[in-house]
């Protein structure tokens, strides 16, 4: 359904878009003082899909996120959502999206109801309707129990949840996510990703940025990779985990002293397409990239018959860091936090 | 995603371009609620407009009122009578902070960016926020005043009081914009208040609000002579308890105006391009 059709109103069509676009961006410019911010971003979302824009701190995620709900103008290039001109048409526009993020927030000293009473007013509900939509989404997010507290004695994930409920009061066509799991820990991370993917069965178009790969995998369907305002890579999912060498196997043998003849035994096999494997001596364990599921049993395989013990097998989705090493050439710039390379503890085998 | 569930949830409402009046008083009204309930979850942050009014009373009564009274000729009941109507003036002032740091802590906390990429008029958050602190005032008013009978200040002109606490209220909401200012640019709610602090402090001192300037120096006579909190103190003096009322009244209100021209502008622009 293409919203500004049923609503009768004009659509800019002056940049080529494809019909069911929800959000296009193109040639999308901001540069603080001499920091490009954004160096000229194309995007184009499809109507009831999730995208995921990929890069670690400072690509400039959120400056396109704060371009595309208004809070701030781009310097050059266009933007259109649900059909309206972020430049021209903000108003219009504000009506259509929903924004979660890091930084766009609910009020933390008022109730869970309060803060969703409030924005349904600010979206012109009538005084019941916007009491029972509050009742509704608290329902719906699990927070009725929490409703009268005052948002900052929630937790972490309450506080996401609340959140992402304030974001859906205008029954929003596109949401935008913010680096939505950025600092919850593992088990609230996936109730917040549950949540999320209710909301996407909902039909609601998703923009999500995040820093973490096996976010976007569990979310996105499409991936926009930026790094320092540009975009590195984009494609479906599939497409660009292949491209990256997909997952990685990690073998840890029960006996350390087995790590280095099995790395040397698994180059030596010629496993179809098997990339050369690594040992990470500090954690005892021989990583194999993986592309597919056929090698991944051909390598446990031949594991058991040679008959070492392990201890562990795990699979491991590439990091933001191995992502960029493989677009790029170079690791993920994260000026403010610098991350250690996680190849200190690895080295390769001599074959 | 299945193509069935593809369907955009209807949108609540139809887009608009234009926002009513109507939904300007409905977004400024739920907007006022929102600082009202502040209060009632912290009702600490009304300890400022609670306490100051008493503390300010008792002290400069007490502390200083004799000795300045028996200078004004009427001991410390007439000091009651001279320092009343100048803390009504002070109080308008010391309170337009607030809506500085409550604005500084809406952009850090990110509040801000919500209401922002909300279709309701930006207007809406200013005047929500105006308007409450305007009631903090009233509510100060109302604290000071009844200290004020305590320590013997006659009310024998209720017209002339209401007019001192209106005057007040419209000094206040022009420096107001100074505030939203501060708030909007510096980077939080401490240095709004450092600033304001700043500024405050030589006004409220350098002024007839405690004490008669005739004995200060002149080059600080001229300061005080134009400083619009001696204007008001002295128009709210004459109007409450008798005496010359217009120059300093008119001088006052020029201030007013002036302030907001110029603020006011200045306000809403840094308010419309923060990034």
């Amino acid at each position: 359904m293409v919203p500004a059709i049923v609503w009768g109103m004009k659509r800019i069509d002056d940049i080529p878009r494809a019909a069911d676009s929800a959000v296009t961006v193109r040639g999308l410019v901001k540069h603080y003082g001499e920091t490009k911010a954004l160096d000229g971003v194309d995007l184009d979302v499809r109507e009831g899909t999730v995208m995921g824009v990929l890069g670690p701190n400072g690509a400039g995620k959120t400056t396109l996120v704060r371009i595309l709900s208004t809070l701030i103008t781009p310097d050059s290039g266009q933007a259109y959502v649900a059909g309206y001109d972020v430049v021209r048409q903000p108003r219009q526009l504000r009506r259509v999206i929903g924004l979660t993020g890091q930084y766009a927030s609910v009020d933390e000293k008022l109730p869970g109801r309060e803060n969703l009473y409030m924005i349904g007013r600010l979206l012109d509900l009538s005084r019941r309707d916007a009491r029972a939509r509050a009742d509704e989404l608290l329902e719906r997010f699990s927070l009725t129990e929490a409703a009268k507290r005052p948002a900052s004695t929630y937790s972490g994930g309450m506080r996401r949840r609340l959140d992402l409920a304030a974001s859906m009061i205008g029954r929003p066509a596109v949401l935008y996510l913010d680096e939505p799991t950025t600092g919850l820990d593992p088990r609230t991370r996936n109730e917040v990703w549950d949540e999320v993917k209710r909301m996407v069965g909902d039909g609601v178009t998703v923009l999500l940025t995040t820093q973490y790969m096996e976010e976007a995998e569990q979310l996105a369907s499409e991936l926009t990779v930026v790094d320092r305002g540009k975009v590195i890579a984009n494609g479906g999912i599939e497409e660009l985990k292949a491209k990256v060498g997909g997952r990685t196997l990690r073998i840890r043998p029960a006996d350390p002293l087995q790590l280095r003849p099995l790395a040397a035994y698994l180059d030596e096999l010629g496993i179809t397409g098997l990339a050369r494997t690594t040992v990470d001596t500090e954690r005892g364990a021989v990583l194999v990239p993986i592309l597919s599921d056929e090698q991944l049993t051909a390598v446990v395989g031949a594991v058991t018959a040679r008959g070492i013990t392990v201890s562990a097998v795990t699979t491991e989705l590439p990091s933001l860091d191995e992502v960029f090493l493989s677009l790029t050439g170079h690791r993920a710039s994260a000026p403010q936090d610098p991350a250690p390379a996680p190849d200190d503890t690895r080295e390769e085998v001599a074959v | 995603m299945s193509a069935a569930t593809t369907t955009a949830p209807a949108p609540a409402l139809t887009p608009d371009a234009r926002i009513s009046p109507r939904a300007h008083v409905r977004h400024t009204g739920a907007l006022v609620r929102r600082n009202l309930l502040w209060i009632r979850q912290d009702p600490e942050s009304m300890f400022d407009a609670l306490l100051m009014p008493v503390v300010f009373t008792l002290l400069f009564v007490y502390v200083f009122g004799g000795s300045i009274g028996q200078a004004l000729g009427g001991g410390q009941d007439g000091y009651v009578q001279y320092v009343i109507p100048g803390m009504i003036a002070m109080m308008s002032m010391t309170l337009s902070q607030g809506v500085g740091t409550g604005f500084s802590q809406d952009f850090n906390s990110g509040v801000m960016d919500r209401f922002r990429s909300l279709p309701i008029g930006r207007g809406s958050v200013l005047f929500a926020k105006i308007a409450v602190e305007m009631l903090r005032m009233l509510f100060a008013t109302t604290v000071l005043m009844i200290v004020a009978v305590l320590v013997g200040f006659d009310i024998d002109r209720w017209a002339g009081l209401f007019a001192a606490v209106g005057l007040s209220a419209v000094f206040a909401s022009s420096i107001m914009w100074v505030f939203i200012t501060l708030g909007v640019v510096l980077k939080n709610a401490q240095s709004v208040q450092a600033m304001g602090f700043l500024v405050l402090f030589p006004l409220q001192f350098g002024s007839s609000i405690f004490a008669p300037t005739q004995s200060m120096p002149g080059w600080l006579q001229a300061f005080t002579d134009y400083n619009p909190l001696s204007t008001l103190a002295d128009a709210a003096r004459g109007l409450m308890v008798g005496g010359p009322v217009a120059h300093d009244l008119w001088i006052t209100l020029g201030w007013s105006v002036a302030i907001t021209a110029v603020m006011a502008p200045v306000a809403i622009h840094k308010f419309r391009t923060k990034t």
